[in-house]
Order: C-alpha cells, then sequence, then structure tokens
C-alpha cells in the first residue's frame, strides 16, 4: 500500500527562480532562505520518496479568468511550466503519474468533492520552484501529483474545506495499492500583499501563529474565514490555503522536524517547514 | 457585515467582470511575441483587446492603483509592469507613495 512520509510547506515567490538561474544561492539576501532547505534536501534524501502531490495555487499560466475551478487535479503523464510574462527562465518538465491521478480524483468525487479533472496542465512557478529548491541537483527524482486550489478569484475555499480536501486526498492516498512513498507539498505564503495601498503588508505574530497551530491543532485554524485570512496574512497570504491542505493529507501523528522563517524575501515571509507523518492515528478534536 | 479592510481591494465576481478585458490583455503577456507587439504599438494593442476608455487611460499612466480601480488583478498587471522592468518592490513603492529604497526598508523593518 502506498504511505505519507510526510509533507514540506515552503513559499514559492517567482524571484527564487531567478536567484536560482543567476546562483545567488550564498548571497547575503538569499541565503538565510536557501540555508533553511539544507535541512528538507537531507530529509528527502533520507526518505526517499516516490511521488510528490502539490497543494498550489496557478497564477495565470495554465488557468485565465475564463474558467477558474476551486479546486482541479492533474491527471497528466508530464508536467510543462512555460512563460509567464515575468522573466523567470522556463522549467524543465515534471513526470505525472496518471494512475495515481485518477485513484485521488475517483475517490474525491466518491467523497464529494466536486473537482476538475485535467489531463493537460501547465504547472506555473508555485510547482517548480519547490521542486527546485526541494531537488537543486539535475534530476527531480519524483513523479507528481498537481492540485490546484484556488487563491485568485474570489469567493475562495475555505481553511475549513481546503483542510477537508487534504484529509480526503490523504485517505485515498492510502488506500492506493502500490508500494509507494509519497510526500504532499503545500506552496506560498506566508504574510504578503502585492497590490493596494497596503502593498508591502507582513504580518510575523500571524505567521508564528499559523505555523505553530499547522502540525498539532490545525483545527484550530479553521476559526479564520478567507475575509481574516486576507486581513491578517495579506491579500496573498491566502496561499496559506495550499499549506492546510498539505496538513490535512497527514493522518499519523503528525511532527513539525523542520521550520525556516525570514523576512522579507521580495514582498513575502518567506518560510519553509516539514512535518513528519508519523505511525499511528491523529488525535482529533471532535 | 464584513468590514473592509483598508488598502486593499477583493478581487471578487465584481471586479473580475469589470476588470476582463484588462486582466485578459495582461495574461496574453505570457508571450514574447505579445509584450512586442504591445511595445510596438500599445494603442492597437489595447483596442485589439477592447479595452475601456479608463483601462486605456490607467494602462496609459503606468499607475497601478489606477488599474486596480479598473478591475485589474495584481497577478495579471505583474506581467503588464514586467514589459516596463518593474518588479514587485518596484510597484509596491509606486503604490505606497515610497521609493524602492523605503519600501525595501519597510519590508525589512516588518522582520524585525
Amino acid at each position: 500500500m502506498a504511505r505519507i512520509i510526510g509533507g514540506v510547506a515552503t513559499t514559492h515567490v517567482p524571484s527564487i527562480g531567478k536567484a536560482i538561474a543567476d546562483k545567488k544561492q550564498n548571497d547575503p539576501y538569499w541565503s538565510p532562505f536557501f540555508r533553511g532547505f539544507d535541512y528538507v534536501q537531507g530529509w528527502l534524501a533520507r526518505e526517499q520518496p516516490d511521488i510528490a502531490v502539490v497543494f498550489y495555487n496557478d497564477h495565470g499560466l495554465n488557468f485565465f479568468l475564463d474558467k477558474i475551478p476551486t479546486f482541479a487535479v492533474g491527471a497528466a503523464e508530464e508536467y510543462r511550466n512555460q512563460d509567464e510574462g515575468w522573466g523567470i527562465p522556463v522549467s524543465r518538465s515534471i513526470a505525472g503519474d496518471p494512475a495515481l491521478s485518477w485513484h485521488i480524483i475517483n475517490a474525491l468525487v466518491a467523497d464529494e468533492f466536486d473537482i476538475t479533472m485535467c489531463q493537460e496542465m501547465l504547472v506555473d512557478h508555485a510547482v517548480t520552484i519547490p521542486m527546485a529548491l526541494m531537488w537543486p541537483g539535475e534530476n527531480w527524482p519524483v513523479k507528481i501529483v498537481p492540485i490546484a486550489i484556488n487563491t485568485v478569484q474570489h469567493p475562495l475555499p475555505s481553511l475549513k474545506r481546503c483542510l477537508a480536501l487534504g484529509r480526503s486526498v490523504g485517505r485515498a492516498i492510502e488506500s492506493y495499492p502500490q508500494d509507494l512513498r509519497v510526500m504532499v507539498v503545500g506552496t506560498g505564503g506566508l504574510s504578503h500583499q502585492l497590490d493596494g495601498k497596503r502593498a508591502g503588508f507582513i504580518n510575523k505574530e500571524f505567521d508564528r501563529l499559523c505555523m505553530d497551530k499547522l502540525a498539532g491543532e490545525p483545527d484550530a485554524l479553521t476559526r479564520y474565514s478567507v475575509h481574516d485570512l486576507v486581513a491578517e496574512a495579506g491579500a496573498q497570504g491566502v496561499e496559506f490555503l495550499n499549506w492546510m491542505a498539505m496538513r490535512g493529507a497527514l493522518s499519523g501523528r503528525v511532527k513539525e522536524v523542520h521550520r525556516n522563517y525570514h523576512i522579507p524575501i521580495s514582498n513575502t515571509a518567506a518560510a519553509t517547514v516539514v512535518l513528519e507523518n508519523g505511525e499511528g492515528a491523529e488525535r482529533r478534536a471532535a | 457585515m464584513k468590514q473592509d479592510i483598508p488598502g486593499t481591494t477583493m478581487f471578487d465576481g465584481g471586479q473580475a467582470q469589470k476588470g476582463y478585458a484588462l486582466n485578459r490583455m495582461c495574461f496574453s503577456f505570457n508571450s514574447a511575441e505579445n509584450r512586442a507587439a504591445f511595445l510596438k504599438d500599445e494603442d492597437g494593442y489595447c483596442s485589439k483587446y477592447g479595452l475601456t476608455p479608463e483601462q486605456r487611460e490607467a494602462v496609459k499612466s503606468r499607475q497601478v492603483l489606477r488599474m486596480i480601480e479598473v478591475g485589474g488583478n495584481v497577478y495579471y498587471l505583474a506581467k503588464l509592469a514586467g514589459i516596463f522592468g518593474l518588479n514587485v518592490q518596484d510597484i509596491g513603492a509606486q503604490q505606497t507613495g515610497t521609493t524602492v529604497d523605503e519600501f525595501k526598508a519597510k519590508l525589512a523593518a516588518a522582520g524585525r
């Protein structure tokens, strides 16, 4: 049976892609962020995942505002990146696992999540940058199942719904008969705002609260509405929805084993967290 | 009743509907060929995408706050800003009426 080994959450700011291309990892500006990946890379080398299920949001590469799915699951053999219009290098493609994708899709719909299914899906920096951060070498040793969550056009799904989506994805993975080591990834955040007179808004206290609750008490965060999240984390800080979905997929005894938090990278409070999914059932508040 | 969040425009159905033509034009800037076509003939390119007169004026002004007022979404506007070589610190400074250095200093201060 497939087993979920843990999760990684990380910021996906586009300029990270440029910093990687320009080999700026050791620059004073960038190193506090990139150093946070030393642990992640070691953890991945030890844990050897076969698959990464990636919760992310598209920023106008695959989806335009003509059709915005709330939740969309990729079911392609290969996921390509393309010119995103803001000057970051185009990434290499990433292999998919259509059989696992369809298993997850079938399970989600049976579980009453009315998702969109995508046999062709471009993936943007929100997928490719975390991949490049986790595996900086020539090869990306995992196949992916990308799951896009709408964080762009309101109304957005709630934290509660994204946590439930993640839990459903977690149950689907654990019912997959193949022996696979699966990791889950949540990308984006933490607090930031690009638009309006409040541009540059960052909220260290709220970010800390979110990270402190994520491993042990994710349900406690569902008291925040999307409107609260915009107020507390900034207009684009709502990407924390992807983190919640990632967390939901971890059903065992969840422990934070790594955290890096640094302000600022671009306009963003940059954060990287690794959660381990230990043996034994999660104790969940009724 | 939800309180408005100061300095923040929710990109909701109303904004998405109002800004459709502008955002659709910005979406086209995923292509280098289209970015070049815009630079070559901005008026012609804007009229091809059916921008309203207010949207046309907002683009001409290069002011992001004005573009948001006419329905622009920041992820799409960033593709337009990129054509002029502006990054998110540049447009952050512009929107908050500070210099880019002041804006960056404000970001750094948020970490202390």
